[in-house]
């Protein structure tokens, strides 16, 4: 796990963070029932960071993600995306996630549709792009993940690693200006984690924001601005990935880097 | 060419017939064949010494003999002077009749419940699984005797309704009467064609608005005994040589059904052009009181020159008359069969709709579609998917099912053919063997429409 | 840069969700009330289950349990005020049937066959449902239960199971040793050809024999035995006349004075109506007693008759068959041919039709051969039938047409699913198979029996049946119903078997050709285990369809408890009564298909869990 994500040299000419806020969380909780699942979140996302987010398993990590495009509902604190508050109105949630792009664990294709369709269906009735230019969005983003020759099956034909990448085109037809990844590579065996990872840092070299849930370390370390650990529902430390991973401060998250770094 | 060798020829031997294994299948199938073919064989020449016996032999003539019995609830034209094929025809109507409402009402009622029990809603859900679970656990035929009986026994009897202090009264202002003899309802009826008990016209056919009549199908005028054939309605009406035939087609239903099939089209067509708008622009124009118009202003056209009105049930002495009679029987069997079967469509349904995992609801979440997009464009078509071929199975049980009618007496293929007619004629092997052909016919022709839909919704995986 | 470096130094405790989303109220919220449109739907379905209830428990609750007739519920509902349609229940109708209803009309002192068989068929059945909780040395019992099970219903002597069993057995012989000396293809068909050539004679032939010997040996002593139970039963009978002129005079003591009470009137006319119910339900119990034991008396009677004529009967039987035989040869060449009473029938229609020219004389010499042939064949049953009743070492015959309610039910449902289970699994591999032929066969007969209606084959049982099989047969309905039910449970088990079959990977059948496993030994050892654990939901959802289809042979004349329901209704006791009976059933059946159906769905969350 310790090794590169990449062989190459990653061109950081468009890998810039501005001042500008994309995302705010303050004060945000959240339970399951009694079980307190997410407990005092508090972050702020510039816009250009890519953020990785790490801990083990039932550290809540997938849950913050989910709450930030409201697949999950938080009880506590306040959430702003974008200059948006999510909120109870539907409006609001709309807005944010026509903003936001998220990639998921399992693809969630829709199987019922051609590769084609599963890209512009959502520009269609979301943006109300004309299906002939969503088709060429749709295309250009297929030529962006590499697979501009799969475009007319099904996503059952299609191998996992190549149905992860029509889910990152899928998200990134609607022109996102953050992307959020559930553990993109989890799902895949280890000769496709390098293909997704791939079109994740080209993402990442043309500056979009990005909060990736991952254990990916090499991808942490190479393209990753900032990386976060969390436990037991909580951020426990969070750091340049430099200092991070050379110096890490608290004791639970050397006990986590030794495990998964294999010291 | 020459690096493949011929097998070495060696002669037939009996044993290759079973280790052989190109003969052995052969082998198989031949001994299957003639144990197929005796067994077929001994039932065939049982039967043949067993009507020989009996003197009958089998023959399909009956059919055209005078069947003399009465069918209380039919489509056609029949009195108890027409023939045994007539009787079977009507009862086959009467069957796709009771099947064509039930899987209507079954489908509506199952997929409402079926929403119902996957609502959150702590109370709804509990009531529906208890339905569900009421009616799929309990023989249909018990639920069948149990409305039947129920009708008789508590509904009021027509003359409840009459006088000045009346125990019941008609329902939806004056125009559907529930009585323990059936339910009166209104009777669509082209041109002013009401006729007093004497057969002569109460109103004068007004104008040009008089329907169009009947045709025909294998007329015969000389036929003294098809007078009652002769046209009710249309210009003709009254005259002895406009119709007699074995099938009649109105030419009212037709026009209706022309123009309804058109208006469809015609909607059909608003919404083609709508997607083509919303590819070439985005925006989606508002098209629905279009296509709903389309529909129906030339249907409201169609029936004022055809001069359409309903005629209503009236209480004349101590029953009603005029209106349509749906009799308790056809009564008792729908809503038995309706709320049987759409307790299993109500599971169907929600095991469809739980089937798509909620990683497919989220997916679309996340894109920013509506919940009712989502709906609509992601959940239901995979839903239906798999909801439809179990459903199309569950008309099919409710198609079979209807032939418990004869528990009711409700004259369907069963109560005609397999009832009645078989023990006026004492022809068994014939009448069954009819009736297991017009059903199986039925089945297949669902099953054809099953196939052909399965086969066009396959899913494509690698 | 710099400052987005954060460490936590202190970890946030656990806290306390907001109280509104917690307890009941939180449960509530939402469960009941989320949203206008959930808080409707509750309050709309409150109001429903009240009215329900409101109208539902008062009837059910209502004291009517001891009432002989509709009016006399009616009169106890009146008394407490009540009136009117859905004033109570009429429990009487259930108290006064429920046997029957349970049993039909079968024997009342044979009651504990049908209740041990069926407390048998939860040991039989344990092995199959609870696998993983009960021994499989259990499944020995299991398959010998399917003709255990006729066998306590029927009666019959002990032989006739085990002849049934050994045909099995003999045939699974049969197999091992063609196949071992010849191929396992051959050894099929000779196991086949076995088993049919054992069913259609040699079961027959053996049982016949066994009768005769032991019958003859047995003869002396069943006499003796007959005699003195028929004392026995004398004196019982006598004994229960007495009691019956007593109950009877208490019944009129209290009539008359009811009488007297009527002309004064009020209420001691009630209460002497309620007091009469005691000495007439004595009354009517001692009856019942009687009945029985005077059918069992005239049955034994008629027996003890059948034996002291019988050695009379052998003596005479050859001297008949021999004249018979004579007289028939003597019979002219131009009416020789007739053999038969229905043929006798057939043969002077044709002589009227077609102006036959045949002797007056020919005629007669014909009808009393035909007569004498009668007799004989009369002589030959009546032999065969003493016989076989005194070498009976057994269960007391019943005849079907006793079989009843929901007893028969049961009978027919267990059966038709234990014959139709093996049927359907052949059936499957059959529509499986890549010998067109043979899976054409098998589809046409799936796609036959599912496409038309049970109903429909019933009427082929009830009607023609008969008339396929060879003149002469007459077997009884119950049968004839029991095969037909078979028959269209095995074309959906069939599929059912198959949908598990093809769920398998093709792995399992490459794995087992890969061991050198030939086709039976593959199916039986490595397919349909596999495939019949995933198909046992499906198996008992078509067992629930099956049992639940048992009730249409009511409308074939079989008196399952719909059948009985309608003599009840028509009794005119009882008359008026749909909601109770009806009720009744209902719930009879509701239990078996309610547990069957939540059986079914906790083997298949195990199976889900298991993969």
């Amino acid at each position: 796990m310790s090794e590169l994500a990449t062989d190459r040299e990653i061109d950081r000419s468009h890998m810039s963070v501005s001042d500008e806020v994309a995302i705010e969380i303050a004060g945000m909780n959240k339970w399951y029932g009694t079980f307190h699942v997410l407990r005092d979140i508090n972050l702020t996302v510039q816009r250009g960071e890519r953020i990785v987010i790490c801990g083990p398993s039932g550290s809540g990590k997938s849950t913050l993600i989910r709450c930030i495009n409201a697949l999950e509902e938080h009880q506590q604190g306040k959430i702003v995306v974008d200059g948006t508050e999510l909120s109870n109105d539907l409006k609001n949630i709309d807005k944010i996630r026509r903003e936001v792009g998220m990639v998921f664990q399992h693809f969630n294709l829709f199987p019922h549709l051609s590769i084609l369709d599963n890209l512009t269906l959502a520009p269609i009735w979301v943006r109300k792009t004309p299906r002939k230019e969503a088709e060429e969005i749709a295309m250009h983003y297929l030529e962006k993940v590499k697979i501009p020759e799969q475009a007319d099956k099904f996503p059952g034909q299609l191998s996992g690693g190549q149905q992860q990448r029509v889910a990152i085109a899928r998200s990134l037809c609607m022109q996102p200006r953050i992307m959020l990844f559930d553990e993109p590579t989890s799902a895949l065996d280890p000769e496709m984690i390098k293909e997704v990872l791939d079109t994740m840092i080209e993402l990442a070299e043309e500056g979009m924001t990005m909060l990736c849930v991952t254990h990916e370390m090499g991808f942490a370390r190479q393209v990753a601005n900032r990386v976060i650990f969390m436990d037991a529902g909580q951020i426990i430390e969070q750091n340049e990935p430099e200092e991070f991973f050379g110096n890490p401060q608290s004791d639970r998250t050397k006990l986590f880097l030794s495990q998964i770094l294999g010291h | 060419m020459t690096t493949l060798s011929d097998p070495p020829k060696e002669g037939f031997r009996l044993s290759q017939l079973i280790y052989d294994t190109r003969y052995r299948s052969m082998t198989i199938q031949v001994v299957a064949l003639i144990g197929f073919l005796v067994l077929i064989g001994w039932l065939i020449s049982n039967t043949a010494q067993n009507l020989a016996a009996l003197g009958k032999e089998p023959s399909f003539r009956f059919l055209t003999d005078p069947a003399g019995y009465d069918i209380n609830q039919r489509l056609i034209d029949y009195t108890n002077q027409d023939t045994h094929l007539r009787a079977a025809f009507s009862g086959v109507l009467n069957t796709l009749l009771v099947a064509f409402l039930g899987c209507i009402t079954a489908t509506i009622i199952g997929v409402f419940v079926g929403v119902l029990r996957l609502s959150k809603n702590w109370i709804v859900s509990r009531l529906m699984a208890v339905y569900v679970e009421m009616f799929r656990n309990v023989p249909v035929l018990l639920w069948i005797v149990l409305v039947m009986a129920i009708l008789i026994e508590s509904l009021p009897p027509p003359k409840a309704f009459r006088g000045e202090n009346a125990t019941s009264a008609m329902m939806l202002n004056d125009t559907v009467a529930i009585t323990n003899r059936g339910i009166y309802v209104p009777e669509p009826i082209f041109g002013r064609d009401a006729k007093d008990d004497k057969g002569n016209f109460l109103d004068e056919p007004t104008g040009w608005r008089v329907g169009l009549g009947d045709i025909a199908i294998g007329a015969n005028a000389e036929d003294g005994s098809c007078k009652r054939y002769y046209a009710t309605e249309g210009p003709g009406a009254g005259e002895p040589d406009t119709g007699c035939g074995t099938f009649q087609i109105s030419l009212d239903l037709m026009a209706v059904l022309l123009v309804l099939f058109g208006g469809f089209y015609a909607s059909h067509r608003i919404k083609t052009r709508a997607d083509h708008i919303q590819e070439a622009t985005g925006e989606r124009p508002t098209t629905w009181y279009l296509r709903f118009g389309v529909v129906v202003v030339p249907m409201v056209i169609l029936l004022y020159v055809l001069g359409f009105y309903l005629g209503y049930p009236e209480l004349k002495g101590f029953n009603f008359k005029g209106g349509t009679h749906m009799r308790n029987s056809l009564i008792a069997l729908w809503l038995a069969l309706s709320l049987y079967t759409a307790a299993f469509i109500a599971e169907i349904v929600r095991a469809g709709i739980m089937a798509i995992s909620h990683g497919q609801t989220e997916a679309a979440a996340a894109l920013g579609l509506r919940p009712n997009r989502i709906m609509s464009l992601v959940v239901l078509p995979q839903a239906l998917r798999v909801i439809i071929p179990p459903l199309i199975s569950n008309w099919l049980n409710l198609t079979k099912n209807s032939s418990l009618a004869i528990a009711v007496g409700y004259m369907d293929i069963t109560g005609t053919l397999m009832g009645i007619t078989l023990n006026q004629t004492g022809r068994e092997l014939e009448t069954v063997m009819l009736g297991m052909l017009i059903y199986l016919t039925i089945s297949l022709s669902i099953s054809a429409v099953m196939n052909w839909y399965n086969n066009s919704v396959k899913l494509v995986e690698r | 840069m710099s400052d987005i470096g954060f460490v936590r130094k202190e970890m946030v405790p656990e806290q306390e969700p907001p109280a509104s989303t917690t307890g009941v109220i939180g449960w509530m919220r939402e469960n009941l009330f989320s949203g206008w449109f959930n808080t409707a739907l509750t309050i709309v379905s409150v109001f429903f289950l009240a009215m329900i209830l409101m109208g539902l428990v008062p009837w059910v609750l209502s004291p009517t349990w001891k009432a002989a007739s509709l009016n006399e519920c009616r009169d106890i509902l009146h008394e407490m005020g009540r009136e009117g349609h859905y004033a109570g229940a009429c429990w009487g109708v259930i108290r006064d049937r429920w046997v029957q209803l349970f049993f039909g009309f079968y024997p009342a002192d044979l009651y504990w066959r049908p209740i041990v068989a069926i407390a048998l068929l939860g040991v039989a059945l344990a092995p199959v449902l609870f696998s993983d909780k009960v021994s499989p040395k259990l499944f020995w019992f299991t398959a010998i239960f399917p003709v255990l099970f006729p066998w306590m219903l029927w009666g019959g002597a002990f032989w006739t199971p085990l002849l049934v069993v050994a045909g099995f057995v003999l045939a699974y012989f049969v197999y091992s040793y063609v196949e071992r000396v010849a191929s396992s293809l051959l050894a099929l068909i000779a196991a086949i050809l076995f088993a049919v050539i054992w069913f259609v004679w040699g079961v027959g032939t053996v049982s016949g024999v066994v009768n005769t010997s032991l019958g003859a040996a047995r003869l002396d002593g069943q006499l003796e035995q007959v005699t003195t139970e028929i004392t026995r039963l004398e004196a019982e009978v006598a004994r229960l006349d007495g009691e019956i002129k007593t109950a009877e005079d208490a019944v009129t003591a209290v009539m008359e004075a009811g009488d007297s009470a009527r002309e004064s009137g009020g209420d001691a006319f009630r209460t002497l109506i309620a007091e009469a119910r005691v000495p007439r339900n004595v009354l009517g119990a001692l009856r019942a007693e009687k009945g029985i034991v005077d059918t069992n008396l005239s049955h034994l009677k008629s027996y003890k008759r059948r034996m002291e004529l019988l050695p009379e009967l052998v003596e005479k039987l050859p001297g008949l068959r021999e004249a018979a035989a004579v007289a028939r040869d003597a019979l002219p060449a131009s009416v020789s041919h007739v053999t038969t009473e229905a043929g006798l029938d057939k043969f002077k229609t044709r002589i009227s039709d077609e102006g036959l020219d045949i002797l007056q004389d020919d005629m007669k010499a014909l009808e009393a051969v035909l007569k004498q042939e009668n007799e004989v064949r009369f002589t030959e049953g009546s032999i065969d039938v003493t016989y076989a009743d005194a070498a009976r070492i057994g269960l007391r015959p019943v005849e079907s047409r006793n079989f009843g309610g929901y007893m028969l039910s049961i009978t027919i449902g267990v059966v038709a699913i234990a014959v139709s289970l093996p049927l359907g699994i052949l059936l499957a591999l059959g529509r499986q198979s890549n010998l067109p032929l043979l899976k054409s066969l098998c589809v046409g007969f799936i796609e036959f029996i599912r496409g038309v209606p049970l109903i429909t084959l019933l009427f082929v049982a009830s009607t023609l049946l008969n008339i396929f099989l060879p003149p002469g047969t007459n077997f009884d309905i119950i049968l004839r119903v029991i095969i037909m039910a078979t028959l269209f449970s095995a074309a959906y088990m069939a599929e059912v078997v198959r949908g598990g079959l093809a769920a398998l990977p093709t792995g399992q059948y490459e794995g087992a050709d890969s061991l050198g496993l030939n086709y039976w030994q593959s199916q039986r050892l490595i397919i349909m285990p596999q495939a019949l654990k995933i198909s046992i939901p499906g198996i008992v959802s078509s067992f629930i369809g099956l049992f639940k289809d048992t009730v249409l042979v009511s409308i074939i004349g079989l008196l399952d408890p719909l059948g009985l329901s309608n003599a009840v209704r028509a009794d005119a006791a009882w008359n008026g009564i749909v909601w109770e009976i009806y009720g009744f059933i209902a719930l009879l059946f509701f239990i078996v298909c309610f547990s069957m159906s939540r059986y079914s769905m906790y083997l298949e969350r195990k199976l889900h869990t298991g993969r």
